[in-house]
């Protein structure tokens, strides 16, 4: 097991310090996927070191994006490391996996990306804190954003899976017109020629998309290169950091949804995006910006209770008492976020592809399943 | 669902089609004269794209691209050929099915290693980027029409390779009798290697073609790989003429399976429900169509039993 | 004489993976033993496999099918019994259940079930076709639960409390060991059995010369399906016994890397030999624990190792021990 200690050098001398709290994550670092699970780890451990604290230990280990190797990774970091926290995972299914399993023996989950519907209405749990979003709520500001931009007959398409199907019904949550078509795709689907003939042939007005990593790269390309040209909408996840210089010129002006940008102007979003630059050499993504986010939750609520205290250590995560990169932030009763959902579109910065923010699409959005979580 | 919405549909269902072919003109080619299954073979697609992204990124011009992507992959073949393939040739299917494995991770993490963990940027050349009107008022992108162009040329050039060259000879020959070509006093170190390499490029090929309308990422061969699978296991093991009708068969099924079925399920289901059972049954057909085919023909449409 | 040298090899190496868990055990390493269990429970879908592989020459890349259908045997019915809500009412009512008995039972003969259907399609083919047949027979079921969303799609299943069994503590460690571990040693025994059995004889001799077997009146195409059927079982059971290790089932147990893990398990171990995939489903275990901490690419060292069993090592490490069984293929 790969050990980062950062606390080795100091807690030597430090005997008198706060109890140490052992985190574990556990996180996609190779094979497809990669990328997702280095911003967090990287926007994490970014974090941690700023705050320079000797009194927290981070083992990191690599799930490979297999569910049934991050829940034997789950299982070594509770009986052999007896860590206090786990954090980390990207994918909604390995989280479904593990976290149900981690906070029925007692510890504690912070969830830096995946937020599936199941672990927000009757499955949640009181040791489950989701620092990123509820999986539905980008899909659902995409909605919104509809509406306000007066469209009124959207094509909408997914994968089919269950992040797809919750997408597609996230969006018409709250898009109020008809829909000219609803089209599921494959999962890892890389041709979308048929489906964007069937949008050509359709009488759409605008295009809702959800596909996410490769998907979404190949789905931009082709649709850029196809003639069609009806606005396109999508989640933040087809327009992070690492897809967009993969798509180049055929993702620019898309609008997309995303609780956090770059230019969310805050001095902490400021400080963030320029040492995160200065430590690894590239922009940070919406996925840094959730790892960062993660680590300081945590150690606000280190600063109030100690772990061992499992109630007030509870209590002082519900606070979330910490500056977020996104501005304000809070947890609705499911210990899922409050947050504004912002609408950016794609701008090309000298050579490199990011985002800029246009407007706020939903403020202080809630997910929809909070009120079936039993308090 | 008009014609010319159809015809659009049957010209996706082509141009996936003849990308399929040449993933699966190689491995047939290979399984037809060395008798070995290489799973492999979708790395050497990855291997193309890569190349052919590195040096667009280096040199912005896209026939550079397509140039290095055949070497890239080519010398790829030609080095595992001789290195590993060719300890394989008298070994069982097991062995081969293995060590091919074993190569895919090398190759899998091995890019990951030196490209890094987020997908490349590969864009179609200017000159056919957008649509063309074609006859009936069809818009169709440039670049697809080709990408079907550049398949069917190939397809063309691969048949007169094999039926009017004298490498084509001994490749018939080694299909039909393998020692009988050693016999004969062919050089079959060097037929191997030519085929390997062969068969490495025209999956290099793909892969960069492929790669400027799709995402450029590590493992992006596995999926075609087991594609030209299913081709031509429906084509024939070992038959160019097979794996090119198998291409057709598996792209158009593929495609039409997409469009249609969601309709068809929409007259019983309500919409949102049709669009997932007919998007699941969508995405078995080609299975579906591989098991009814080896129901009536155990070795394939143009198999030789 | 090589019967008795094989039998003793197995014994030893079951031995060893039992003292390895009590050594674990009594030193306070639960982590170790979970990691026994999973070696345990990929040894016997190993030993499923090898069945059809190493006795009857049968190259199946499609065996996740099989570990997948006996993960979500376990997945479904423990499911139905979480949520109180019967698997159907019509024209029975079946509820749920979380005894692990009943569900090895539906596991084994569901998977036995998609086995002999499987089998008798696949089986009119041979060599490299039955490859890539089985493997695209795996593809198809793997899109089939990835998009069929009554049990949870890609997201697949959890199942927040590990099935029962009359009379122990199922979740603790060493007791869920004991009975992976007690499968794997019937396994084992029913693999030598049938090795030596007429049945197992003749399997072989399908393998070696169909030509001669036709000539005495025994149709292979039947004794293979048999095998194929029986082989199938196997795996099934030990996925449901690894879906109860994670508590959880998805579809990346029907995925194509699933079915390639447990060929490499037997091929790793030695193929055709009774013991051959549990050395080489511990090996495995051992390598994808301890590599990860050389490196983030450990993956090419996996790649390396395992070519170079191929080509400097035929015959797996049993062979590299025990010598050459049978020439297989």
């Amino acid at each position: 097991m790969k050990h980062i200690l950062l606390a080795a050098a100091l807690a030597a001398t430090a005997g008198m310090a706060q109890a140490e709290v052992k985190v574990g994550m556990i996180t996609t670092l190779s094979g497809g996927g990669a990328g997702l699970g280095i911003d967090v780890r990287d926007g994490f451990m970014l974090a941690v070191k700023q705050a320079g604290r000797d009194d927290i230990e981070v083992l990191i280990e690599d799930d490979q994006r297999k569910p049934d190797i991050a829940v034997q990774l789950a299982d070594e970091m509770i009986q052999a490391e007896d860590v206090d926290v786990l954090t980390g995972i990207i994918w909604s299914n390995l989280a479904m996996a593990v976290v149900p399993a981690a906070v029925a023996q007692g510890k504690f989950y912070l969830s830096p990306n995946a937020g599936p519907s199941a672990l927000a209405g009757k499955g949640c749990h009181p040791n489950y804190f989701n620092v990123a979003w509820q999986n539905d709520n980008l899909h659902e500001a995409a909605g919104a954003y509809a509406n306000s931009a007066g469209y009124a007959n959207s094509f909408i398409l997914a994968p089919n899976y269950p992040a797809g199907q919750d997408a597609l019904t996230g969006y018409k949550r709250f898009y109020e017109s008809d829909l000219a078509g609803e089209v599921y795709t494959k999962l890892g689907q890389t041709d979308y020629a048929a489906e964007i003939a069937q949008i050509r042939a359709s009488d759409a007005d605008s295009v809702f998309f959800f596909l996410p990593g490769g998907m979404g790269i190949s789905f931009l390309k082709q649709y850029a290169d196809s003639g069609v040209d009806l606005p396109l909408i999508g989640p933040a996840f087809s327009f992070d950091q690492g897809i967009l210089q993969a798509v180049g010129d055929a993702a620019l002006g898309v609008v997309n949804t995303s609780q956090w940008n770059k230019d969310i102007d805050t001095p902490a979003n400021a400080e963030f995006v320029e040492s995160f630059q200065a430590e690894y050499g590239r922009l940070p993504s919406l996925y840094a910006s959730q790892g960062f986010d993660t680590a300081n939750l945590l150690m606000s609520a280190m600063d109030k209770a100690d772990v061992a205290d499992a109630d007030a250590f509870r209590a002082a995560l519900t606070d979330a008492d910490f500056t977020s990169t996104r501005g304000d932030f809070a947890f609705g009763p499911n210990r899922h976020p409050v947050q504004d959902i912002y609408v950016r579109e794609v701008i090309k910065e000298g050579d490199v592809y990011t985002n800029r923010i246009l407007d706020v699409a939903i403020e202080d959005h809630a997910d929809a399943y909070a009120a079936e979580c039993p308090q | 669902m008009s014609f010319v919405f159809l015809v659009e549909q049957v010209l996706n269902g082509l141009q996936f089609g003849v990308m399929l072919f040449l993933m699966a003109a190689g491995l047939t080619l290979i399984f037809g004269v060395m008798g070995l299954i290489n799973l492999a073979h979708g790395s050497l697609y990855m291997i193309g794209a890569f190349a052919a992204a590195a040096t667009a990124a280096a040199t912005g011009s896209f026939l550079l691209a397509l140039a290095a992507a055949l070497a890239a992959s080519a010398l790829a073949g030609a080095v595992i050929e001789r290195l590993v393939i060719r300890q394989l040739y008298d070994r069982d299917h097991l062995d081969q099915v293995l060590a091919t494995f074993a190569l895919i991770l090398i190759f899998s993490e091995g890019a990951r290693w030196v490209f890094g963990s987020f997908p490349l940027y590969l864009a179609i050349p200017e000159a056919l980027s957008g649509p063309v009107t074609l006859p009936f008022g069809i818009e169709y992108p440039r670049y697809r029409l080709a990408l079907i162009g550049i398949g069917l040329a190939v397809a063309a050039g691969l048949f007169w390779l094999i039926s009017s060259t004298r490498i084509g000879v001994q490749i018939r020959a080694g299909e039909a009798d393998r020692e009988m070509i050693g016999a004969l006093g062919v050089d079959i170190d060097r037929l191997y290697l030519l085929v390997f390499a062969l068969g490495a490029a025209l999956a290099g090929l793909a892969g960069a073609l492929i790669g400027a309308i799709q995402s450029v990422q590590v493992g992006m061969g596995e999926p075609v790989l087991i594609l030209a699978f299913v081709v031509i296991v429906i084509g024939g093991i070992g038959s160019i003429r097979g794996a090119f009708i198998g291409a057709l068969l598996v792209g158009l099924t593929d495609t039409l399976g997409r469009v249609l079925l969601p309709g068809l399920f929409g007259l019983l289901l309500d919409p949102a429900a049709a669009a997932s059972v007919g998007a699941s049954l969508a995405s078995m057909a080609i299975y579906i169509l591989m098991a009814g085919v080896l129901i009536a023909r155990p070795q394939g449409l143009f198999g030789s039993a | 004489m090589s019967l008795n040298r094989e039998t003793t090899a197995s014994l030893i190496v079951m031995a060893a993976l039992l003292s390895t868990v009590l050594w674990a055990e009594a030193t306070g390493e639960p982590f170790t033993i979970t990691l026994a269990t999973r070696a345990a429970i990929f040894a016997l879908a190993g030993i499923g496999l090898n069945l059809a592989l190493g006795m009857g020459g049968m190259v199946s890349l499609g065996h996740a099918v099989f570990f997948g259908i006996g993960g979500y045997a376990m997945g479904i019915l423990a499911s139905h019994a979480q949520t109180f809500t019967p698997l159907t009412t019509w024209p029975i009512l079946i509820e749920g259940t979380n005894a692990m008995p009943v569900i090895w039972l539906v596991a084994v003969i569901s998977s036995a079930l998609a086995a002999l259907a499987i089998g008798a399609l696949t089986l009119r083919t041979s060599g490299v076709y039955f490859i890539m047949i089985t493997l695209a027979f795996g593809q198809m079921f793997y899109y089939f639960m990835t998009g069929w969303p009554a049990y949870g799609g890609e997201d697949g299943l959890s199942i927040y409390v590990r099935n029962g069994f009359p009379g122990l503590n199922t979740l603790d460690p060493i007791q869920f060991f004991a009975i992976c571990f007690a499968f794997l040693a019937c396994a084992l025994w029913l693999y030598i059995r049938v090795d030596a059995s007429p049945f197992g004889l003749t399997l072989s001799a399908a393998r070696q010369n169909e030509a001669r077997l036709r000539a005495v009146g025994i149709d292979p195409f039947r004794i293979r399906l048999v095998a194929f059927t029986l082989s199938g079982a196997v795996t099934g059971l030990a996925g449901a016994l690894f879906a109860d290790l994670n508590r959880f089932v998805s579809p990346a147990m029907f995925s194509w890397q699933t079915s390639g893990e447990i060929v490499i398990f037997v091929i790793l171990g030695g193929v055709g030999r009774p013991i051959g995939p549990v050395v080489g489903a511990g090996l495995y275990v051992l390598l994808e624990h301890t590599l990860g901490d050389v490196s983030d690419y450990w993956q090419i060292v996996l790649g390396a190792i395992l070519l170079a069993i191929v080509l400097f090592a035929r015959g797996g490490l049993t062979g590299l021990v025990l010598g050459r069984p049978l020439p297989h293929g």
